[in-house]
């Protein structure tokens, strides 16, 4: 690629021009792409399973590229999802794939790359919306729905137009509790949740790469609240070092860089020296305020999902709550991502932390993030959440409110009962 | 597929998501019809009555963002929507609705050019879109040939059954 003849791309493009076998691709190209790994959940599976039987190929193209995870109704809280369960078991089974149970594994964005799935440079097709999670990692990676996962169970291809790219450049250091959730808040707020529209967005800067892998996820999966196609990261040594011992094919990080003459759409800058946490206010991701600006109650307090349900997460949530009891009249859930995630946070004593001031622990699961079940709001209740979406309906009544903030911010919310900047609540306790 | 469907207009705004056309609780449901029953319930219940007799969605920006269940354009078809038109789609959506054999068109100034109950005729082939309450008309690019093939099979199943079979 060091070619001066060869033209220049950003990492997407180069990913993207691998995987369709040519030496170069543009913004607006349709490329036909080969799909490293295609992964389907518990309320998408059952669905491409439907379609995969009735284009009547018999076997999926590669067993070892599809990935089953159950995670949004489980365990399973209704009959019906007991048989939605039933049907991904079986096609596992039949198929011979990849299948994460029950108390096996997590929610699929964490699973994936904790068991190894993901790998830099590779294309990866998700059929869930916040499958953009792994360009954390340098991946190409992009969420699409059932019947086109069963289209590429059959063909182990797909599609793409080459998108356009934003470059968002990240710059500073965040002060004290004041984390990527709110630098992603902040970017939406600014950009739009249309802002990055059939776009890729590429997250660079100091900031990115002083930015822990926990960090980088919770940026990426959210790209796609600002439109984007993919959120990617261009990987380092961070991403080498969380890799190791998961993934078994050395990926080439080298040739994992945009080239410095790669063509943007639209360059943005951010500093987070300044930043303050912030808070997306119903009923849109874009509607991001300074938390200060933000008076209000709540009855709900959720610390979880694939934004925000990492170790980093629930260490800094409870570093808030230590010692302090969640506020009489809230119910304060915290769910953590992944069973390894749980288990890490029960070696730490932070199960018992929060356990010890009155928030619920669950099992492994999507939990209220999308209203299936575990947590869900009545009609006029408020709760501020971690997770990723505060549409209409998202977390059950369509009367209801959800707000979206930090991990630290959560937690601080619970113990006095409404939106709470975290720095204020500990300048409080000194 | 009828390349050309005609219908009157129910009209949104911008940034509908597929939360509000189909709320995360009926993802459990596999019927498409059960589906249909709830489509568009998070803005407004009475949705599928209006439906039911065939209409045609005209939405603002972003239509169909966050989500990628493909249950929510599952539930619009079989609820009785003909085709949506926005100015712009949230792109997990516009694919879904063409795997599934629902027309989605991307046409720039349209949410300004009908309102509700106007009676429109849209031509995929062509491109055309008519408005026969106000005489106002519209021409858009047509999509890619191989996408117009998906929607003319009926969608990206029928299309692969039919290109496998060639084989």
């Amino acid at each position: 690629m060091e070619n001066r003849e060869d033209k220049n791309m950003n990492i997407t493009e180069k990913i993207l021009a691998k995987a369709s076998g040519k030496k170069s691709v543009s913004p607006g190209e349709i490329v036909d792409a080969n799909v490293d790994v295609v992964m389907v959940h518990d309320l998408t599976g059952p669905l491409a399973v439907e379609s995969f039987k009735k284009i009547g190929t018999e076997k999926v193209w590669d067993n070892k590229k599809v990935v089953v995870i159950l995670d949004h109704q489980v365990p399973a809280e209704s009959v019906k999802a007991a048989e939605l369960h039933k049907t991904m078991r079986q096609f596992a089974k039949d198929q011979k794939l990849r299948i994460y149970d029950v108390g096996r594994g997590g929610i699929c964005h964490q699973v994936m790359p904790e068991q190894g799935h993901v790998v830099p440079g590779t294309v990866i097709v998700g059929a869930d919306s916040h499958t953009c999670t792994y360009g954390a990692f340098g991946a190409f990676a992009t969420g699409i729905g059932s019947t086109e996962a069963a289209a590429v169970m059959a063909t182990g291809k797909i599609w793409l137009k080459v998108p356009e790219a934003i470059k968002i450049d990240v710059n500073g250091k965040f002060g004290k509790y004041v984390t990527a959730k709110d630098l992603v808040l902040n970017i939406i707020g600014k950009l739009g949740v249309d802002g990055a529209i059939y776009k890729s967005a590429e997250f660079t800067g100091q900031t990115m790469r002083e930015m822990s892998i926990a960090g980088r996820m919770t940026i990426c999966n959210m790209a796609v609240e600002m439109g984007a196609k993919n959120g990617i990261i261009e990987p380092d040594a961070t991403t080498k070092e969380f890799l190791q011992n998961r993934v078994k094919k050395k990926p080439d990080f080298a040739s994992l860089k945009s080239d410095k003459d790669a063509v943007y759409a639209q360059t943005l800058e951010f500093n987070v020296s300044k930043l303050e946490p912030q808070v997306a206010c119903p009923s849109s991701v874009d509607k991001v305020k300074p938390v200060s600006e933000v008076d209000m109650p709540i009855d709900q307090a959720f610390i979880g999902s694939c934004t925000n349900g990492r170790l980093e997460d629930l260490r800094l949530a409870a570093q808030v709550i230590k010692g302090k009891k969640v506020k009489d009249g809230v119910r304060a859930l915290v769910i953590p991502a992944s069973v390894e995630v749980y288990k890490q946070a029960l070696a730490e004593g932070l199960i018992e932390t929060f356990t010890e001031a009155g928030a619920v622990v669950c099992g492994s699961a999507c939990g209220p993030c999308l209203g299936g079940h575990i947590g869900l709001l009545a009609a006029g209740e408020t709760c501020v959440s971690t997770s990723n979406r505060n549409f209409i309906g998202r977390m059950g009544s369509t009367q209801a409110s959800v707000f979206l903030a930090s991990p630290a911010t959560v937690a601080a919310s619970a113990v006095t009962g409404k939106i709470t900047d975290p720095r204020k609540l500990e300048a409080k306790a000194k | 597929m009828n390349m050309k469907v005609s219908g009157p207009v129910i009209k949104f705004g911008n940034n509908i998501d597929t939360d509000v056309i189909l709320p995360g609780k009926y993802l459990i449901l596999v019927d498409p019809y059960d589906l249909a029953k709830h489509a568009l319930e998070g803005l407004d219940p009475a949705f599928p009555a209006k439906a039911k007799d065939g209409v045609i969605i005209v939405g603002g920006k972003n239509f169909g963002c966050g989500s990628s269940r493909e249950q929510a354009p599952l539930a619009l078809k079989y609820s009785g929507v003909k085709c949506v038109i926005a100015e712009s789609f949230a792109r997990i959506f516009f694919r879904n609705a063409i795997n599934i054999g629902l027309p989605v068109i991307e046409c720039k100034g349209i949410s300004e050019a009908v309102s509700d109950g106007d009676q429109l005729t849209v031509n995929f082939e062509t491109g055309k879109i008519e408005n026969a309450t106000n005489g106002k008309t519209f021409q858009v690019p047509k999509l890619p040939s191989f996408i117009q093939t998906i929607l003319s099979d009926g969608g990206l199943i029928e299309n692969l059954q039919r290109r496998i079979n060639k084989k």
